[in-house]
């Protein structure tokens, strides 16, 4: 189905803007500016097709963040639902908001905020907390590239220790945030980790979190070829790597107190994850307790799995 | 109509609250709130308001205040919050992005010193520091003023004309913490005063569109151009909201400004916010001996009604300023503005600045009267004048 949609910002009275034919099905549309290999784009693309197959579908609140500028200049939008562009920590305040006039409307429909880690880990990190404090009604998904990606390849709380931004030139020194434990310390009914490596888990996660209400919190291990420094054929498999060695588990946690570990790692070796990215050099990485922390994070994971099961 | 005795505070969030209900035969009403002294009562207000449609939601900032009411707004409903002072400063980033958004937000604003140091009384540099955004500012003197103009800022806002987000605003403790007879509209009453809401660019499934990407010169420019046409309606659409207002309330809400014996004065005061109010009683007892003055007390300072202005001071050989607030480097900001609105148009006008009750300090008749002194000797303006300062000892170094 193809039928010519008027594709234009919701600035006013522009009204004489160019009609541009698109698939009104998609939720990223063809002809974005992402990077090549964008783990966000892979990302964006599987949320479009999950609410598809749930016959659903979701209106965007998007921080400053590299998905705002997925959206393109105006007249024209990538994105084939209702989008807002936000200031940079107000995402879960604004889709607060929509949710709340969507709820007393009876209308159905996500609303989802689609951020970065900087929006999520650093300067949004209060909102946030007090929306899931709230239980607010929405769904917030964070694409982590683990950098900031849009201002040209800043740390972020979300940057693990080792990798070199362009304000860690000798490597950053502190270690990666939990934030799916802070979010699951909120109690909120779901907080889950996805990997676009593993593409039926992911949307089976989606497909869950459509399915309940309140607060559902999703992190996307997000490959970031221009920040991590790696080829954009590399990224998949790059953060197939990343479960398989322990480094991001695939988890998801109901209520803040059930457990459930959804891919088993094999505890391949990191060395080559690290390797394939030009952000690590061998000198920053301590691959030894890379290793330790990644069984030991395993173990305590696989722990509260079995003494908690979902 | 129920005549109570209420704070500004109490008048401002009943205001806001039956606004927002008024919008129950559409999408309803949401808001965020956040606390700070001397606007807190006017939230409590509104989480305490049994909306038939509509949520309040208590945040964790002023920012997010902001956000949530954006949300709404942005969602075809009625949004509304309140703030003052370093609150209005820690929510500047959705403050203006709420302009940007063209949303026909309503904010009270308790005019508060701003700070560290800490001060809680009276000051407008809160809200003037605003003045660049694409918001209507209203200011107001007493508790009726704060309801009715409250309402009437609805109505202004939300005309497809304007489309604009609006702040009301009055005089921390003065105003809002004093208590006084105030006529509360009965529901049904605001209801035929606001028409159910319809944003024209609410986001929605039926047509989807991305609001606030990315943007070019060109594009930024256009959106700026009919922005200043917006505010160029103002006036006219203002007007319109008052005579309504007279319509179904049966009182005047006020103007853009009103004027006090200005016709052929040759002093004139410029103020507003309490000030203008006691500057008014100065007013009369210099005229009751047979001084020409005036008093033109603003009640609107976005847009700068600047025709009007001349229109009202056309008599006047020296008009003096009154500011209760500073620009650093500068002096007041109303002076500014008034300044800038004679100028090229009457060159031969003495236009003098006062600062006075910066802080929160009183304004007493007997300051005023010292003020129209100083206003009435003077053959050219010279720098600010600064009234109420600590003597030295009284200051810390
Ligand atoms: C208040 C504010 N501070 C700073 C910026 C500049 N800024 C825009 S996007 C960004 C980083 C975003 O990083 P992240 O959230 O990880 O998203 P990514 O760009 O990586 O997709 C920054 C610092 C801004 N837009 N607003
Ligand atoms: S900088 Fe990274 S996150 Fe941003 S578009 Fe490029 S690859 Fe994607
Ligand atoms: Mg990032």
């Amino acid at each position: 189905m193809s039928t010519p949609t008027r594709i234009r910002s919701g600035a006013m009275a522009f009204s004489e803007v160019p009609v541009i034919p698109c698939n009104d099905e998609c939720l990223l549309r063809a002809g974005n500016t992402n990077c090549g290999g964008c783990g966000m784009s892979i990302g964006l693309t599987m949320l479009g097709r999950a609410l598809a197959e749930a016959e659903d579908t979701c209106t965007l609140a998007i921080p400053a963040c590299c998905g705002a500028v997925t959206a393109g200049a105006f007249p024209t939008t990538s994105y084939g639902v209702p989008t807002v562009c936000t200031t940079f920590a107000a995402s879960p305040a604004v889709a607060s908001g929509l949710a709340a006039i969507r709820d007393i409307n009876g209308e159905s429909g996500q609303v989802i905020c689609w951020a970065g880690d900087g929006g999520t880990y650093d300067i949004g990190l209060a909102t946030l907390s007090a929306a899931a404090e709230r239980n607010e009604n929405l769904i917030y998904i964070c694409y982590d590239n683990e950098i900031y990606g849009n201002t040209g390849g800043q740390r972020s709380s979300a940057t693990p220790h080792g990798a070199r931004t362009t304000t860690t030139p000798g490597g950053k020194e502190e270690r990666k945030k939990d934030i799916l434990a802070i979010m699951a310390a909120h109690g909120i009914p779901y907080a889950a980790t996805l990997s676009i490596a593993h593409p039926e888990d992911f949307r089976r996660k989606l497909l869950t979190a459509f399915g309940m209400s309140g607060m559902r919190f999703l992190l996307i291990h997000s490959p970031c070829p221009t920040g991590w420094k790696s080829e954009p054929a590399d990224s998949v498999a790059l953060v197939r790597m990343a479960v398989a060695s322990g480094l991001f588990p695939l988890v998801e946690i109901f209520d803040g107190e059930r457990y459930r570990v959804n891919v088993e790692p094999d505890f391949t070796d990191p060395a080559e994850y690290f390797a394939r990215q030009r952000r690590f050099h061998d000198d920053e990485v301590d691959l030894e307790a890379t290793r330790r922390t990644c069984r030991a994070r395993h173990e305590r994971l696989r722990f509260l799995a079995e003494s908690f099961p979902a | 109509m129920p005549v109570e005795v209420v704070t500004g505070n109490h008048a401002a969030g009943y205001a806001l609250s039956v606004a927002g209900e008024a919008n129950r035969t559409a999408r309803g009403a949401a808001c965020g709130i956040y606390p700070i002294t001397p606007q807190t009562e006017i939230v409590e207000r509104i989480a305490a308001f049994p909306f038939t449609k509509g949520r309040v939601v208590a945040v964790e900032s002023e920012h997010s205040a902001m956000g949530v009411s954006m949300g709404a707004s942005l969602a075809g409903a009625r949004a509304f919050t309140a703030s003052s002072s370093n609150g209005l400063a820690y929510m500047v980033e959705n403050i203006m992005t709420a302009g940007f958004y063209r949303l026909p937000i309503v904010m009270v604003a308790v005019n508060r010193t701003l700070g560290p140091p800490w001060n809680i009384w009276a000051d407008q540099s809160d809200t003037l520091m605003l003045r660049d955004f694409p918001w209507i500012q209203l200011y107001c003197s007493d508790n009726q003023e704060v309801t009715d103009t409250t309402l009437l800022a609805f109505r202004l806002a939300e005309d497809h004309r304007v489309l604009l987000p609006v702040l009301v605003c009055m005089d921390a403790f003065i105003v809002s913490h004093t208590q006084g007879e105030t006529d509360l509209p009965e529901q049904a009453d605001v209801d035929r005063y606001l028409p159910d809401l319809d944003l024209p660019h609410r986001l929605t499934h039926d047509d989807p569109r991305t609001l606030g990407g990315l943007i070019w010169p060109d594009v930024t420019t256009s959106l700026r151009l009919e922005t200043h046409e917006a505010m160029g309606r103002v006036p006219a659409v203002f007007e319109e909201c008052r005579s309504a207002f007279q319509d179904v309330f049966g009182r005047d809400p006020g103007g853009m400004m009103d004027t006090l014996e200005v016709e052929d004065a040759e002093e004139i005061l410029i103020a507003s916010a309490t000030v203008a109010t006691t500057a008014a009683e100065v007013v009369k007892r210099a005229r009751a001996e047979g001084r020409k003055v005036g008093l033109v007390k603003m009640r609107m300072f976005r847009p700068f009604p600047e025709e009007a202005l001349r229109r009202a001071c056309a008599s006047a050989r020296r008009v003096g300023v009154l500011d209760r607030d500073y620009a650093a480097g500068l002096g007041g900001v109303w002076w500014q503005d008034v300044r800038a609105a004679f100028q090229g148009h009457r060159d031969d006008v003495v236009i003098q600045d006062y600062l006075v009750g910066i802080g929160g300090g009183d304004v007493t008749p007997g300051l005023i009267e010292d003020v129209l002194e100083d206003l009435r000797g003077r053959e050219r303006a010279g720098p600010p004048v600064w009234t109420g300062i600590a003597t030295e000892k009284e200051v810390m170094v």
